[in-house]
């Protein structure tokens, strides 16, 4: 099946380059390991703000491989090919968007624990700041993806991406730092599904214009 | 048999780039076994006729009638560096529904199989190009558009190249190739753009 072919070739791809994938995962523990020393050593104001601290250290993350994401695709003439085989772009962007959700998400929830001793917070809230994550990467991949497509081309579209995509996932950071309030994890689940089920028409509405 | 098929007809076609008119009121009709060869001076609009054909473009005026399957080989040739060259053609194959034999024949066609195992990335660009086309020939898809395919190839894999040309043709393919020079393709309708 197509859409299985695509997304196994993505991750193949991004096995072969281990960096990149390694990269968003350092710099999200990094951004962890800061806050200590930025608000200094008071534990208790840690496990305060640790929530708010992860979740924007996994945006930021999230946006450092953007440029990787259709660019180069775009370039090399994949897309071309993708589209003279009468393979739909929508088809391929949500085969981008599942692997780029694995290469990113899967290793940053595997990296939480560490972040998580690092701003010494407690196994219970752990928990539920993974589950928030496993809900709410899938809305920043999407972003992401989205934010790229829409820049793909242009000169310093990293950089413009991330600021297109940063005010789009304000949402999303509200309600999985408010993970432990009633009904915000059902929110940032239904933020992942609505940005999810969106981005492969509206990648391919950009990739279309882009491709002219 | 395949002849019995009925022609790419493209009919008035217009394209228009950043605003600017580049080719109207081009037509043509391509039965199966033809081959098209496009020239024109650069900016004459070649290139974007061929993305108009592969659907990559949309005519801002006129109709293409294409009942036929694509293979691309545009001038940018989409291998990933570090895959093998085995390894890339085996996935555009598992896209096309191919099979591993025509992937094997197509290397074989544009004497690549001894460079199966390297990475696309250190191939010259001669090679890159007829690993592009041997993708085009390994898909199995009846119209092969070739942007400039003779670029960067070497006497004998011009010969290759009109072989494989002359094989498709033969088989009932068509083929649309843009060019600067001669590409030896047997008897091909011209198309001159930008007069």
């Amino acid at each position: 099946m197509i859409f299985l072919t695509l997304v196994r070739r993505d991750l193949a791809l991004a096995l072969r380059r281990p960096g990149a994938l390694a990269l968003p995962v350092l710099f999200f523990v990094l951004v962890g390991a800061l806050f200590p020393f930025a608000v200094g050593p008071d534990a208790r104001l840690l496990a305060r703000i640790a929530p708010g601290v992860v979740w924007v250290a996994a945006l930021l993350a999230s946006l450092l491989p953007v440029e990787t994401l259709v660019e180069p695709d775009r370039a090399d003439g994949t897309l071309d090919q993708i589209v003279t085989r009468g393979i739909a772009l929508e088809v391929w962007a949500a085969a981008r968007l599942v692997a780029h959700w694995l290469g990113f998400a899967v290793p940053l929830l595997l990296a939480l624990p560490v972040a998580g001793i690092l701003l010494g917070v407690p196994f219970a809230v752990q928990r539920l700041l993974a589950l928030g994550l496993l809900l709410g990467t899938p809305a920043l991949a999407a972003l992401a993806l989205l934010a790229a497509s829409l820049t793909t081309g242009l000169r310093g579209g990293g950089a413009l991406a991330g600021l297109i995509a940063l005010p789009l996932a304000l949402p999303v950071l509200i309600f999985g730092v408010g993970a432990g309030g009633d009904g915000a994890l059902r929110l940032l689940a239904a933020s992942s599904l609505v940005l999810v089920a969106l981005t492969p028409f509206a990648t391919a509405a950009a990739l279309k214009s882009a491709l002219e | 048999m395949i002849s019995s098929y009925p022609p790419l007809t493209a009919t008035d076609l217009a394209c228009d780039r950043g605003g600017r008119r580049v080719f109207d009121g081009v037509s043509f009709i391509l039965a199966p076994g033809e081959a098209l060869q496009v020239e024109g001076p650069n900016g004459a609009g070649k290139s974007s006729l061929l993305r108009l054909l592969g659907g990559l473009l949309a005519p801002a005026a006129g109709t293409i009638d294409n009942p036929y399957r694509v293979a691309w080989a545009g001038h940018d040739v989409a291998l990933k560096p570090g895959v093998t060259l085995a390894d890339e053609l085996a996935h555009w194959a598992r896209l096309d529904g191919a099979q591993p034999e025509a992937v094997t024949a197509a290397m074989a066609a544009f004497a690549l199989t001894p460079l199966a195992d390297l990475p696309a990335g250190i191939l010259s660009s001669g090679q890159r190009r007829r690993a592009s086309l041997a993708r085009a020939m390994a898909s199995g898809a009846e119209l092969w558009l070739l942007d400039e395919p003779g670029v960067g190839l070497d006497a004998a894999s011009l010969g290759l190249l009109a072989a494989a040309i002359a094989r498709h043709r033969a088989a009932g393919g068509l083929v649309v190739a843009v060019t600067h020079g001669e590409i030896g393709i047997d008897a091909p309708q011209t198309l001159r753009l930008g007069a």
